[in-house]
């Protein structure tokens, strides 16, 4: 391979016909408004947690979709459910619920 | 009066005896079920709460004027408490009455339980019946009491309006089995005593029923088919009775002296909650108390509803409506029995299982740098959102030269009623513990809470050695009293709301009002104090979501509309973001409005203004 002294980035395609989105549609069954997301990141900015750790619903929730949660997930125990997300959320999503659904539905495997 | 039958007996009493039988039995066990799932120490407090005398009186007087009087339903609404009080008393009375009657007349048959209640057909009218004539009328005019009270429970049917309720609560099938039956009790009672007050005498309500029809009302076949029938009424009503709501009649002789002994719910449906749930009449009034019965979706959600399915042991059911609910805690104010429905919703969230774990451990690390001084101000998450409190509370404070800091400038951790709201109590737990140990460790004598959530729990679940936790309302109420915040009184006309855990949650409704009536005008709420309404912005629904608080929240401003204010003032910066949306009037956080009284100086109150209050 010739050195042109930059490469191709690691692939982001998603391959639907091998996308997991089954807790995603999980989620959505017990929050709809999981849908709704427009992934603006209104939460990760207020968030209370996220001063302290790396919390961001945001990208939990974009993982969710993507199927690949499970890095994020750890992330989403530092919450401390204070609900201002979901004050400034612009669409008006229940996010303390999508929150408390998330844990509802997934868990961590050790 | 004298015995017309040498057995005493007759095969009409039978529906009733079964159905007494049935009832008894049935209560004996559900007593004995409900003192077994008491803790070893709850059952120790009752037990001992039993024999206190001041507490023994209460449990006494407490039962007459809730069971038989139904004082409290009175002084809310007249209309209401007469048709309760009516059949309840009235029917206390009768079987009293009949009772006596029978000690006096045929003291060797009291022991037999039919006795009393069909007193009028085994009894006949000797010479020395005028010793009775005392009872013919007295029996009959508590029949009458009784049958105005059914009348009108009749109206309540058609008509609950009249009563003053928007809506009565849907009855299920039991209910209607107990209370169709209810209603035909004492008509036919009425009717059966007609039958035979030629015989075994009568007063005004009886004696010109007999009159009526002489010959087909003195057949002895025809007596008997009457009182079959009042029997049978009986009989329904009394095996309807454990599954209907009637079994608040027998449930709340026991919840009332374990109400007076203080026990606490620890199961939503055993022990303490059980004897709640069947103490729930299923009367309504929570109905249209709630909150959340602005849109017509959520009326089956409301607490009576919600009581029912935990009888039912519909887990789907009660999980969702526990969810929605905004824990306003309005329903439990405006509940004849005080049903502790904030109690048993804790607990039923508190049993939801999770799979993921929060886990708060990464809060060791934080150690902020809090300045020594007399006041630590603790703003709480949501004042971030409304910058105007902790703006306005630095200014009164530096107003009033204290000596203060506050402990989360740039954001700190939260106070953990959300958590708690959330039903995971055990995971507030650590946040609680890294609280307290920075505020212990500030020095400070005085915590000062400008949110409503946030005070609370410092109330409830904080132990602060030392230290005196305040609102701000008290704490600037307190400062104007003493004379160390100077403020000038000007001419608007301030709505004061009151946020639920702050006035239903903590009981302070004086000081803010206090405080506020130094800057202005205060111009009431349709309802307010204890029967605030939610803002509909509460973290204590979890799955409501914002379109459906919407209609709770127009109709949370319009109460606050009611006289025409100049400015909606709330002591909690959530439901002053949550009003801030929909109100047609500037709305105002506690502090802010306080602070209008900083910046006038010595302004005369118009004249204008003070004729309109006036009138």
């Amino acid at each position: 391979m010739i050195d042109f002294g930059y490469s191709l980035s690691k692939s982001r395609t998603l391959r639907i016909d091998n996308l997991d989105d089954s807790r995603f549609k999980a989620l959505h069954k017990l929050e709809p408004d999981a849908y709704k997301c427009i992934g603006c990141g209104s939460c990760t900015a207020s968030c209370s947690a996220g001063v302290f750790t790396e919390l961001s619903l945001r990208k939990i929730l974009l993982s969710m979709q993507r199927g690949d949660e499970k890095e994020y997930l750890n992330q989403l125990q530092s919450c401390m459910l204070c609900g201002k997300c979901m004050l400034v959320c612009p669409r008006g999503i229940n996010t303390r619920h999508l929150i408390l659904s998330i844990c509802k539905i997934c868990s961590i495997e050790k | 009066m004298r015995e017309r039958f040498l057995i005493g007996f007759d095969p009409f009493v039978l529906p009733f005896m079964i159905g007494m039988a049935f009832v008894l039995t049935y209560c004996i066990v559900g007593l004995v079920r409900v003192i077994l799932q008491l803790s070893k120490a709850d059952r120790r407090k009752l037990a001992a709460s039993l024999f206190k005398p001041a507490n023994a009186w209460r449990n006494i007087r407490d039962m007459f004027c809730d069971c038989l009087f139904h004082v409290k339903l009175w002084k809310r609404n007249p209309k209401l408490g007469y048709m309760h009080s009516s059949i309840a008393f009235g029917w206390f009375m009768l079987i009293v009455l009949g009772h006596i009657e029978t000690f006096m007349f045929v003291p060797e048959k009291a022991g037999l339980f039919y006795y009393p209640i069909f007193f009028r057909y085994f009894m006949m009218m000797d010479n020395y019946s005028l010793r009775g004539s005392f009872f013919f009328f007295a029996m009959d005019f508590f029949l009458l009491v009784v049958l105005s009270g059914i009348l009108l429970a009749m109206y309540k049917r058609i008509r609950s309006r009249f009563f003053g309720m928007r809506r009565t609560t849907r009855l299920s099938i039991t209910d209607r089995v107990g209370l169709y039956s209810l209603w035909a009790i004492f008509p036919l009672r009425w009717i059966a005593e007609g039958f035979t007050a030629g015989i075994a005498g009568g007063s005004f309500m009886t004696i010109p029923i007999n009159m009526l029809l002489k010959n087909f009302m003195s057949n002895p076949e025809n007596i008997t088919v009457a009182w079959w029938l009042y029997s049978l009424a009986l009989g329904t009503f009394m095996i309807a009775l454990p599954f209907s709501r009637y079994m608040h009649i027998p449930a709340e002789i026991l919840l009332i002296p374990m109400k007076n002994a203080g026990l606490k719910v620890y199961h939503p449906r055993k022990g303490f909650a059980l004897a709640q749930i069947y103490t729930c009449p299923s009367c309504g009034v929570c109905i249209d108390a709630c909150p959340m019965s602005a849109s017509k979706q959520n009326l089956k959600d409301t607490s009576v509803y919600l009581v029912r399915q935990i009888k039912r042991n519909n887990a789907r059911r009660m999980n969702a409506m526990t969810d929605k609910c905004l824990m306003c805690g309005k329903c439990q104010e405006v509940c004849q029995i005080a049903l502790q429905s904030y109690d048993i919703r804790m607990k039923i969230r508190e049993r939801a299982t999770y799979n993921l774990e929060l886990n708060h451990g990464y809060l060791d690390s934080y150690q902020p740098s809090i300045a020594k001084s007399k006041v630590l101000y603790y703003a709480g998450c949501m004042s971030s959102l409304t910058p105007v409190t902790g703006r306005s509370v630095k200014k009164l404070l530096d107003a009033a030269r204290i000596d203060w800091t506050q402990m989360d400038p740039d954001g700190g951790v939260c106070c953990g009623r959300p958590l708690i709201l959330a039903g995971r109590r055990k995971e507030a737990e650590q946040m609680i513990a890294k609280n307290t140990a920075i505020i212990e460790s500030s020095g400070a004598s005085i915590l000062l809470v400008s949110c409503a959530i946030c005070y609370r729990v410092f109330k409830e679940e904080y132990a602060l050695k030392g230290i005196r936790v305040m609102h701000y309302t008290e704490y600037f109420n307190e400062l104007m009293e003493e004379g160390r915040l100077k403020l000038n009184r000007g001419a608007l006309r301030y709505a004061y709301h009151d946020p639920c855990d702050l006035g239903r949650g903590c009981g302070i409704y004086e000081e803010p009002r206090e405080a506020l009536s130094r800057v202005g005008i205060i111009a009431p709420a349709e309802k307010e104090r204890a029967m605030s309404v939610c803002c509909g912005g509460s973290v204590g629904s979890l799955t409501l979501s914002q379109e459906d608080r919407i209609p709770i929240t127009q109709a949370s401003v319009q109460n606050m509309l009611f006289s025409n204010p100049d400015r909606i003032v709330t002591a909690c910066p959530l439901c002053h973001k949550t009003y801030s949306r929909f109100s047609p009037v500037k709305v105002v956080d506690f502090a802010e409005a306080l602070c209008d009284g900083l910046e006038k100086k010595a302004d005369k109150v118009p004249e204008a203004v003070l004729e309109t209050v006036e009138l």
